[in-house]
């Protein structure tokens, strides 16, 4: 195939384009992750700090001796265990009999749930009705409020419904009762479609911070988003009279400190993107299927 | 007499007893929170709790598009979010053909890869990374200044607030949207583009008349998506990005709606959460209808 000139420097453009893109998506990370590992005075220094050139742990030691910090951690570590595990249990429950085409009052159920995803009481009834149920202040205010969305159970409900029924009738016939269908047979079957949906709803734990700021006002009870919240965006005074910020230029080596409690924020999901990644992209064809 | 044995109920009792769970999470935390709209229509107290609080029709509602700070937040909530649905929409399109015009493999997926990562990170942890990157004396001002340029204000005036919401927010998700359109592309069948090839077509003719107008579904879908969006201007990450100086640009309905919350100004923080909430919904019917037009008498989203 011939290629003209037009089109080599397309290729050319295109590529430098896309680089470009590429390391601008990165750089905001590669930016905080150098200036979590400089000493203050070269954290101070103007530049694009593409790497540290004065390294210290500093601030690192002092965020993981937090006592603070220790709790946001353990309890967003809570939430993203059994959030994940109970949303993809219950949204199993949910979608199975959604999915069988015998099930009556199938179209006004599947129907009732979808509505909320087009419709919703908004943030102050929750609140109220939050408070009402006596969840203000317990750590479980992170896990029922969120267990179940309708793009879940849309998304597994779609999968478990393109299976074939050959499956379900051959355990019927052995016996199987529907329990023993769901957890025997579909469950396995969906690896897939469930790693995606348990992922999106781990990522979405681990960075939810919203509920956690309205209504918990227990510090032990904390996620680690709103302490980094404090940290970065609030830079609060309190820290600051705890010794936190401690140390010649003040204001400048918390921007170490602020840098190094992002990096630990975001620690777990960089590891696990790598090996995630193929799941995330699946995810997003499973919700185009949907449609 | 017809046995009890045959009532539907009866004969799918496991499939309701699975699903009992589920419908009661849903009618607690969902549809409960519908009821409590009514406090938009009540003079509300907390004391008195919800049924017991008064009736006052829509005094709320007056009182809200009355006052100065409502009309406001609505205002800047409909700039932000329309610069996002027009600039931010193209974006990602753009960015998708681009990446599907790649023949290098490798190249294509690790930019992919690279892109795609803002997507999963909280706006508090964004939040405070673009603050120290836009900082007066962040890199991005210091490359600036060296540059021979001066300092922009990115999170203090009013417009380069506004511009710098937008740009990020493309930042975030662009490589993310971009995914969606590539799946599409990857089901468009070769042949379209071998026969573009025997009328001569250049790569540029390709992407106009084969790539975009398969892309057209896709388009269509997402959209109608975002329209259902048009009064979210994107709370979390205004909230962690901005700061009294840009209040009068950056105060949309959701921070509006939390501020209320804080003051305890029940009735009106849930009115204008329910202003929001009705919106959204006629906007997700109605672009579902004109989806359904665009689409040649399609089914729709759903």
């Amino acid at each position: 195939m011939k290629e003209g000139i037009g089109e080599r420097i397309f290729t050319l453009l295109n590529t430098l384009f896309l680089a470009v893109f590429g390391f601008l998506a990165l750089y905001p990370f590669i930016y905080t992750l150098s200036i979590s590992l400089s000493t203050p005075g070269e954290a101070y220094r103007s530049g694009l700090h593409l790497y540290p050139r004065e390294v210290s742990f500093e601030a690192y030691k002092m965020i993981i001796g937090n006592p603070d910090m220790v709790f946001g951690y353990m309890n967003t570590i809570f939430r993203t265990v059994v959030g994940t595990v109970l949303t993809l249990l219950m949204t199993c429950l949910c979608a199975y009999p959604l999915s069988r085409k015998y099930m009556p009052y199938r179209r006004g159920i599947t129907l009732f749930i979808v509505f909320t995803m087009l419709f919703s009481g908004g943030v102050v009834p929750t609140y109220l009705l939050i408070k009402g149920v006596g969840l203000l202040d317990s750590r479980w205010v992170y896990i029922w409020p969120v267990l179940i969305t309708g793009f879940n159970v849309i998304i597994v409900k779609s999968f478990f419904e393109q299976l074939p029924d050959s499956y379900s009738e051959a355990a019927k016939i052995d016996g199987a009762g529907e329990f023993r269908i769901l957890f025997g047979v579909y469950i396995p079957l969906s690896k897939p479609v469930l790693a995606t949906v348990g992922l999106w709803t781990a990522v979405m734990h681990w960075n939810m911070w919203f509920d956690a700021m309205i209504y918990i006002t227990d510090e032990n009870k904390q996620v680690m988003q709103t302490f980094l919240r404090r940290i970065v965006i609030d830079n609060s005074v309190e820290l600051a009279d705890k010794g936190f910020v401690g140390g010649g230029i003040e204001s400048l080596a918390s921007d170490t400190i602020k840098a190094a409690t992002v990096i630990i924020t975001v620690l777990p999901m960089l590891i696990v993107y790598p090996f995630a990644q193929k799941y995330f992209v699946k995810g997003i064809q499973l919700g185009g299927v949907k449609e | 007499m017809k046995k009890l044995s045959d009532s539907p109920f009866r004969k799918n009792q496991e499939l309701f007893l699975m699903l009992a769970p589920c419908l009661l999470l849903v009618f607690v935390f969902l549809y409960i929170p519908m009821g409590g709209l009514i406090v938009a229509f009540k003079d509300f107290r907390l004391s008195l709790g919800i049924l017991d609080s008064p009736w006052n029709g829509v005094d709320t509602f007056k009182k809200l598009f009355s006052s100065s700070d409502f009309p406001l937040a609505l205002r800047n909530t409909i700039i932000i979010s329309g610069l996002r649905l027009t600039v931010g929409f193209v974006a990602p399109i753009f960015f998708a053909i681009l990446l599907n015009e790649v023949r290098l493999k490798w190249f294509g997926r690790s930019v992919q890869t690279l892109t795609y990562l803002p997507y999963l990170f909280s706006w508090v942890v964004l939040g405070g990374i673009f603050q120290m990157l836009l900082a007066e004396s962040g890199p991005i001002n210091s490359l600036l200044i060296s540059l021979g340029g001066q300092a922009i204000p990115f999170l203090t005036d009013d417009v380069w607030f506004v511009i710098t919401l937008v740009v990020t927010a493309i930042w975030q998700t662009a490589g993310y949207t971009a995914v969606i359109y590539l799946a599409a592309l990857a089901g468009i069948d070769p042949g379209l583009y071998e026969a573009a090839d025997i009328d001569g077509a250049g790569r540029f003719r390709k992407i106009i008349h084969v790539t975009l107008p398969m892309l057209r579904p896709t388009i269509i879908v997402l959209f109608v998506l975002q329209i259902g969006y048009i009064l979210n201007a994107g709370f979390d990450q205004i909230y962690n990005l901005y700061n009294p100086s840009v209040y009068d640009v950056a105060d949309v309905v959701d921070t509006y709606v939390l501020r209320r919350l804080l003051t305890m100004d029940f009735s009106l923080a849930t009115a204008a959460g329910l202003f929001k909430s009705v919106v959204g919904f006629m906007m997700v019917m109605f672009a579902n209808k004109l989806a359904r037009r665009w689409q040649g008498g399609g089914s729709g989203l759903w």
